[in-house]
């Protein structure tokens, strides 16, 4: 089945999300769309799964034109889409998940779930996509779950498949799996959209490579000859530099000193157990490690959000172990928070009003309990501008804000005050390489101003791009230090997965 | 132009507000408007129904018209139901910014109204505008500290506001009922529960009996103003606003800004209260003179289709508790001039709020009075 999309355009009251768009998808082929947050990819490929309407232009299915009056017209006609954020139920088993809506039915409309599961298994063996059938989704981890919502699509019989960012909420080895997944599917004659705004993964994937830029298609490329920097310049729109330039640090007076610290999880499991470092001004010190080696508890730890159990924190020389979040901000400490979505902004307030979330009661924003708006809306406009936060208004709403601005938001007010020490966890997690290099300038460049930086970070590019001096943390302990820019990818992942930990 | 003057314009550019959109016009207003009249509309079918007849079911909604805004008399009863409802109103509408779901101002208004009583009765030979305060003030502070109860309960134990203050509305009933029965504050020689009159210095004035003894409008009409102004302000121009709404909209975010979460709770549970007792000094003060068992009359339970239908703001609650304060003063003279029973004035307030709360259902069933637009939200 050739599905084509042509001259779409759609609009959003006074903004075009989509502009003359052209693309063809086809059998037996994977089509890689790229383009940064925000560029209009996701809106794209809800036209064409029927979840809107194109303001202008046609989607024509194998040669005839076809009009979508909903998702039902689109999945009839063979288009399943697989969300960035699942649909499942996570009570239900794999195969009621997968049959949901439309559920093989015995006499007097009884459901026969065995013939559910025999639906799923086969599907499941057909294109090896391995999963028990009688599993609980919320039991199962979050690349099966993936593999169900794909069940899914397939068991609807959809001939062109779409992957709004599939490899988001995967590990790096649920990713190999699931690009063996996408080309078995492939080489069953599926045509599909693999939608992202990660160059190599499309690189690695893609047969064919669009790119959508602000609306529209700015380029089309191909794989084999491609390079990242020719693609990141399309999807961006000027030249990206991957690698961040620094000059050798000049480390001065220890600027956060951390002491044999335990600090205890939400089930009262240790998952900071005896970890003792130091953070001097002007360095960057970089923690490594895979998710949940305590890295979250440690960072919790340090900027007052948890208490510790044991051991001592020091900042500039002052014990803080149980001061105040609030007492830490104004002693000069910045946090970029892991989840900027969870904790980082709040989505229904402007941009003005998360810009002073944590600094509303200083005095160049209030006197006594009146807040003074015009001086925070003024200050705002200064720093989104100083700051390349993409938007037309402080009065916009954070949440209209894409992933990229919204992390721009938050580094701009963490880095507009006046620090000693920042402590950045996942400074860059989903967020467009245009913004990842920003952000990543603004750090070093924080760092050249005498300001002490831990960052951590589950990307090991990111830690050994930045960082002067490397920490691996593994299931709640430091087991290994490098020095940045001497160390080999192989040592430090080798410490993240716990070689060498065992003594 | 030189790079300073292009970041000045840059930085101008993004301090434009936006126009109000067509789209919030409309829900603001006309999603309103339409709402009343369709539940005014299902109400009649329902009075057709129960077999009342077309000419009394025109006469009733002429009475209902009538009894709200038909008469200096009907206007001033209007504004005397409204003023307790939007009090009350404005504490939960407070309590909803902040996260919290607080269904106890009925037992607030309660404790507020008998504090205020006790202080109405007991002070002999001060002046009103010593009085009067210290009366509005001893019904605040009574409602706050009977909601720091839940707050503090919350914030330290993680009991959920909605059980505990369900829980001390059946307290303060019995617990008003018990006051009521005994010295000092039963009204001697009786022996039914009632307090004893409060005293004229403490009365909130009349406003208007120099032109008809009947109006019954008091200055808590002016009070009821001054405090939906202080509510903004307190919520959209203070610190202690922008924590309260922070806690609500995201408490993770509010918590890393460096608030603290169980102060804000106590706080929030503590301000509501205060409001919703101030309903109850209000109803003491300015239209009872005195406290009997269940003077609070279900306004704190109405107040919450009050500060629902009023979106949380202020301003929306100040309309939509004069749009219930219409109701009932309508419905009442709709019970006289028609012979309907009140009760259909139930149905139809709630029928109002059901409509409010599906916009998209008011909408689907008048596409006439609405702009087109394109299907669903901005998207990425």
């Amino acid at each position: 089945m050739e599905v084509e999309l042509r001259g779409i355009t759609k609009r959003f009251g006074p903004v075009v999300a989509n502009s003359d768009v052209n693309l063809t998808i086809r059998p037996g082929e994977i089509l890689g769309l790229l383009g940064e947050n925000g560029a209009g990819k996701t809106t794209l490929m809800n036209i064409l799964s029927g979840l809107y309407r194109a303001d202008e232009g046609e989607i024509i299915i194998d040669g005839k034109t076809v009009d979508f009056d909903g998702p039902g017209d689109a999945i009839a006609a063979g288009i399943g889409m697989v969300h960035q954020h699942f649909m499942l139920v996570p009570v239900f088993t794999v195969a009621e998940n997968v049959v949901l809506g439309v559920e093989p039915v015995g006499a007097l409309d009884r459901l026969d779930i065995e013939a559910a599961r025999r639906q799923v298994t086969d599907i499941s063996t057909q294109y090896g996509l391995e999963v028990d059938p009688n599993a609980i989704i919320e039991e199962i981890p979050v690349g099966l779950q993936q593999r169900v919502e794909i069940i899914k699509v397939l068991f609807r019989s959809a001939d062109v498949i779409v992957f709004d960012e599939p490899t988001a909420v995967l590990t790096p080895q649920e990713v190999t799996e699931f690009f063996g997944i996408i080309r078995s599917l492939r080489d069953a004659g599926k045509a599909l959209v693999f939608i992202t705004h990660k160059l190599h993964e499309v690189l690695e994937v893609a047969d064919r490579i669009s790119v959508l830029r602000a609306g529209q298609i700015v380029g089309e490329g191909d794989p084999k000859t491609s390079t990242d920097a020719e693609l990141a310049e399309l999807m961006v729109g000027r030249p990206v530099r991957f690698t961040v330039e620094k000059s050798p640090r000049k480390p001065g007076e220890t600027v956060l000193d951390v002491k044999d610290l335990h600090v205890l999880n939400e089930r009262d499991e240790v998952a900071v157990d005896g970890v003792s470092f130091e953070v001097r001004s002007g360095e960057v010190v970089g923690i490594a490690g895979v998710q949940g080696n305590g890295q979250t508890e440690l960072v919790e730890a340090i900027t007052g959000l948890r208490m510790p159990i044991e051991g001592t924190i020091a900042f500039e020389g002052h014990d803080i172990t149980r001061a105040s979040a609030r007492e830490r901000h104004r002693s000069g400490m910045a946090h970029i928070p892991e989840d900027r979505q969870r904790s980082g902004i709040i989505g229904t307030f402007n941009i003005a009003e998360n810009m002073v979330l944590d600094t509303y009661y200083d005095d160049r924003y209030s006197s006594g309990i009146n807040l003074r708006w015009p001086d925070i809306y003024r200050s705002t406009a200064e720093i989104v501008t100083d700051f390349d936060v993409r938007t037309n208004s402080v009065f916009s709403l954070a949440n209209h804000l894409s992933g990229g601005n919204q992390q721009k938001l938050v580094v701009a007010r963490e880095l507009s005050r006046d620090i000693k020490m920042m402590v950045a966890s996942q400074p860059t997690r989903g967020v467009d390489v245009g913004s990842i290099e920003y952000i990543h300038k603004r750090i070093i460049e924080s760092r050249d101003e005498g300001d002490g930086v831990l960052i951590v970070s589950t990307e090991l590019d990111e830690i050994m791009g930045l960082s002067d001096r490397i920490l691996v943390m593994f299931r709640g302990r430091i087991v290994a230090e490098f020095e940045g820019g001497k160390a080999g990818i192989q040592e430090i992942g080798l410490a993240m997965a716990g070689a060498g930990a065992a003594a | 132009m030189t790079v300073n003057d292009r970041i000045d314009k840059a930085t101008g550019d993004l301090l434009k507000r936006a126009v109000v959109t067509r789209f919030e016009i409309e829900e603001l207003v006309v999603v309103p408007i339409f709402a009343v009249l369709i539940a005014l509309l299902l109400g009649g079918l329902t009075m057709v129904a129960t077999g009342v007849d077309l000419p009394t079911i025109g006469l009733s909604y002429a009475s209902l018209l009538q009894g709200s805004v038909g008469s200096l008399n009907a206007i001033s009863e209007t504004l005397t139901s409204a003023a307790p409802l939007t009090l009350a109103g404005l504490g939960i509408a407070l309590g909803f910014r902040a996260g919290l779901f607080n269904i106890g101002a009925e037992g607030q208004l309660l404790i507020g109204g008998m504090a205020a009583a006790v202080v109405g009765f007991s002070l002999q030979g001060v002046p009103l505008v010593i009085h009067l305060p210290l009366a509005l003030v001893a019904g605040m502070a009574a409602g706050a500290l009977w909601a720091s109860i839940a707050g503090w309960l919350r914030a330290a134990t993680g009991a959920h506001e909605v059980i505990s203050t369900i829980m001390l509305n059946l307290i303060s009933f019995r617990l008003v009922d018990y006051l009521l029965r005994n010295p000092p504050i039963q009204r001697p020689g009786r022996s039914d529960p009632i307090s004893k009159s409060i005293l004229e210095s403490s009365e909130l004035p009349a406003l208007l009996q120099w032109l008809d003894p009947n109006l019954r409008i008091h200055a808590g009409i002016i009070l009821t103003l001054i405090v939906v102004f202080v509510v903004y302000w307190l919520l959209f121009r203070t610190t202690i606003g922008f924590e309260f709404r922070s806690a609500g909209a995201n408490p993770d975010a509010a918590r890393y800004g460096g608030m603290r979460s169980g102060l804000i709770i106590v706080s929030v549970m503590a301000v509501a209260g205060a409001l919703a007792g101030l309903a109850g000094a209000n109803q003491v003060l300015g239209v009872l003179g005195r406290a009997s068992p269940g003077f609070s009359a279900g306004i704190g339970f109405d107040a919450i289709a009050v500060a629902l239908l009023g979106r949380g703001h202020p301003v929306g609650v100040l309309f939509a508790g004069l749009l219930f304060g219409a109701l009932e003063a309508g419905g009442r003279n709709m019970q006289v001039g028609a012979g309907v029973s009140i009760d259909l004035i139930t149905i139809i307030q709630a029928l109002i709020v059901v409509f409010i709360a599906a916009p998209m259902l008011v909408r689907t069933l008048f596409p006439f009075a609405f702009a087109k637009r394109g299907n669903q939200r901005e998207g990425s």
